[in-house]
């Protein structure tokens, strides 16, 4: 066989793949769901009911979805670059560890000011821990693929190694987890009485800032003239070690708003198990997103839902909630397959 | 001196080697994938389903190599999906395989979970024992801590030799490596470089797995969730470290469980007492990268790694 790219895909063309992908999906889950022992249709009423099903649902979803978008766009915006962030779980930690360091009383600053520092400094630090690969790379040309995945491991430890030391919480009963963050240094919510905190709103601004980057701006060209094509970028004269360091500050940063979001939003303080794997899956969000920033939005809530579904399904049902993470699995395999097969026919030999 | 003393006994060279084992099946795998042209970040998760089918297979009631071959057959599966999509199909090798990844490590989950819903501590199987080789293991020093090791050991062992033998020795092995190096040259001898990357990919993937099944199976007796923990991640930066040839690579995997083990002895002594003790869980981590950065000079990169290819495209 061979492929052959379609010059102008029709309206059919282009929707029946990813269609056919969302419903390949559907029923591989359903299958599973049978195997173990639920009925797949009141599996996938539950996790459409848990995601949606109620004003608290959705709030969670939309919550759950707060940090993906983050991780999603950190990854959305250096695989347009070609460059090959897998570490958004380092910098969402460096993130949060900035997060608690000066906001757990170091400054002692109203909200006004101590929110943006925060901010900032969560930038800050996720774009650094993501400067090291970076470099490693432009100087060095070793796979950022590898380093990115290792430093996930040793900025765990190191987390692991603060909170058993220096960050440790005097009050925590030995648990490690550091001391709490000051009420200054909380995201309030965006409407009173309603559990939904203004990192969703951050993380909706920060989309549209990234999608006007990517839109209007030269960093923007830039970044996608070297994800397209490295070669002809450099021959076009465009400089680019610098644009990949640019991207993987840009990256780093934003993978690090997800922490700040986490401590500052919802937990206060800093435990090894703030993130259950939303830089990796930020992976599959941005890929689901088509590396698009303001499909990641859709993308985000989309995946957040499916987990806080599969929650609530798995505790009605005894079906493991793993059913979610083997669905999106599924989902991202057959979407890039889906995408390439609405611009290429396959022909037989 | 404690450090002197530690690397002179042979208990610490056969931890080396037991350490060595997984890292040297998975490698293999991940050299073969590589040298035909496919980079496979698939190995993670298919060395957790490996090491999960196996220990299940044992725990259901098969014996040990059974067992050892449904963790390869099931390897193989991963192996051929993500085979599918990255070379006829041409898809992204960074995002397949990581896909790969996820779906292996949560179908491992899901059948982890289904199979024994309600245990809190998993059960244990009889793994293999170590096997004396008479003669042989009374060298001093090199005896204990090579010939008396576990059977899969040994076959690691002999795998590199196998896989060397066959890529530099015969005409399969010039075709995988000749995929890797100049795909349209091996499609102008009539050769499927489509057919001979899928084959590669799927048997390098097998390998992975068995490198996953030597956790449950000789290394421990049991499985935990997180029991690879980055161990293939390690494999790919052997690879790299070890030029893409399985000799060296060998010498790079027991050379890093080398330090791993010693880091496990230092850790024991009044030094290692003052130091927190996951400044020595990252020393893989950091030596891995810190190997790439060393090799990066004088990469011997197959040519046609990651770049798809199309008969008669140019």
């Amino acid at each position: 066989m061979r492929l052959e790219p379609i010059e102008h895909p029709s309206v059919a063309r282009s929707l029946t793949p990813p269609i056919l992908a969302i419903f390949t999906t559907i029923i591989i889950a359903s299958l599973l769901a049978m195997i173990a022992g639920g009925n797949p249709f009141a599996v996938l009423g539950l996790i459409i009911e848990g995601a949606v099903g109620s004003q608290f649902a959705v709030l969670e979803t939309l919550n759950r979805a707060t940090p993906l978008i983050f991780t999603g766009l950190a990854v959305a915006v250096a695989f347009r670059a070609k460059f090959w962030n897998i570490g958004a779980e380092a910098q969402l930690y460096a993130g949060a560890l900035m997060t608690v360091v000066l906001g757990a009383g170091t400054l002692p600053w109203p909200s006004f000011v101590l929110l943006p520092v925060l901010a900032l400094a969560a930038i800050l630090s996720g774009a650094l821990v993501l400067l090291i690969p970076a470099i490693l790379k432009t100087r060095f040309g070793v796979d950022e693929v590898v380093t990115t995945l290792l430093f996930n491991f040793i900025f765990l430890l190191f987390i692991s190694m603060l909170l058993e030391g220096p960050l440790k919480d005097p009050m925590g009963m030995g648990w490690p987890k550091s001391p709490r963050v000051l009420p200054e240094a909380r995201l309030p919510r965006i409407v009173e009485g309603l559990r939904l905190h203004w990192g969703f709103g951050l993380a909706l601004i920060s989309a549209v800032v990234i999608w006007l980057i990517q839109t209007r701006s030269v960093l923007g060209y830039e970044i996608r003239a070297v994800g397209l094509n490295r070669k002809a970028a450099a021959f076009a004269g465009i400089p680019i070690n610098l644009v990949l360091v640019k991207t993987a500050l840009i990256s780093g940063g934003l993978a690090a708003l997800a922490g700040f979001s986490e401590v500052a939003g919802v937990k206060a303080s800093l435990t090894l198990d703030l993130s259950p794997g939303f830089g990796y899956t930020g992976i599959i969000v941005a890929m689901l997103a088509l590396l698009n920033p303001l499909g990641v939005i859709v993308a985000a809530i989309f995946v957040a839902g499916i987990f806080v579904g599969a929650d609530s399904m798995s505790r009605a049902a005894g079906v493991p909630t793993y059913l979610a993470d083997i669905m999106l699995a599924t989902a991202l395999l057959l979407m890039v397959l889906a995408i390439m097969l609405t611009r290429f026919r396959i022909i037989r030999e | 001196m404690e450090i002197l003393d530690i690397l002179l006994s042979a208990s610490f060279w056969a931890a080396a080697i037991r350490i060595a084992s997984p890292l040297i099946f998975a490698t293999l795998g991940e050299l073969i994938c590589e040298r035909a042209g496919v980079l496979n970040l698939g190995i993670e998760g298919i060395m957790v389903a490996g090491a999960f089918s196996g220990w299940m297979a044992v725990y259901s009631g098969t014996d040990l190599w059974m067992g050892v071959t449904v963790a390869l057959l099931v390897g193989m599966i991963f192996g051929a999906l993500h085979s599918v999509l990255t070379v006829p199909f041409g898809l992204s090798q960074h995002v397949v395989g990581l896909g790969v990844t996820l779906l292996a490590t949560s179908s491992t989950y899901y059948a982890y979970r289904l199979a024994l819903p309600d245990v809190t501590t998993p059960p244990k199987i009889a793994p293999f024992q170590p096997m004396e080789i008479p003669v042989f293991v009374d060298i001093p020093v090199l005896g204990p801590a090579l010939f008396a090791q576990t059977p899969l050991t040994y076959l690691a062992f002999t795998l590199v030799v196998v896989v060397s033998l066959i890529l530099y020795r015969t005409p399969l092995g010039l075709a995988v490596r000749a995929a890797g190096e100049n795909p349209a040259a091996v499609a102008a001898q009539g050769l499927s470089v489509t057919g001979i990357r899928m084959a590669a990919v799927t048997v390098g993937s097998g390998l992975m797995a068995v490198g996953g099944a030597f956790l449950t199976m000789s290394a421990f007796d049991s499985f935990f969730f997180e029991m690879v923990n980055g161990r293939g991640w390690i494999c790919i930066a052997l690879v790299v470290f070890g030029s893409w040839r399985p000799g060296k690579a060998l010498l790079g995997a027991i050379l890093f469980a080398a330090f791993e083990a010693l880091q496990i002895r230092v850790q024991q002594t009044s030094l290692g007492a003052n130091i927190p003790y996951q400044i020595f869980l990252m020393m893989p981590y950091i030596l891995s990268i810190l190997a790439l950065v060393a090799m990066s000079r004088r990469a011997a990169v197959p040519a046609a790694l990651m770049v798809p290819f199309q008969k008669g495209a140019r």
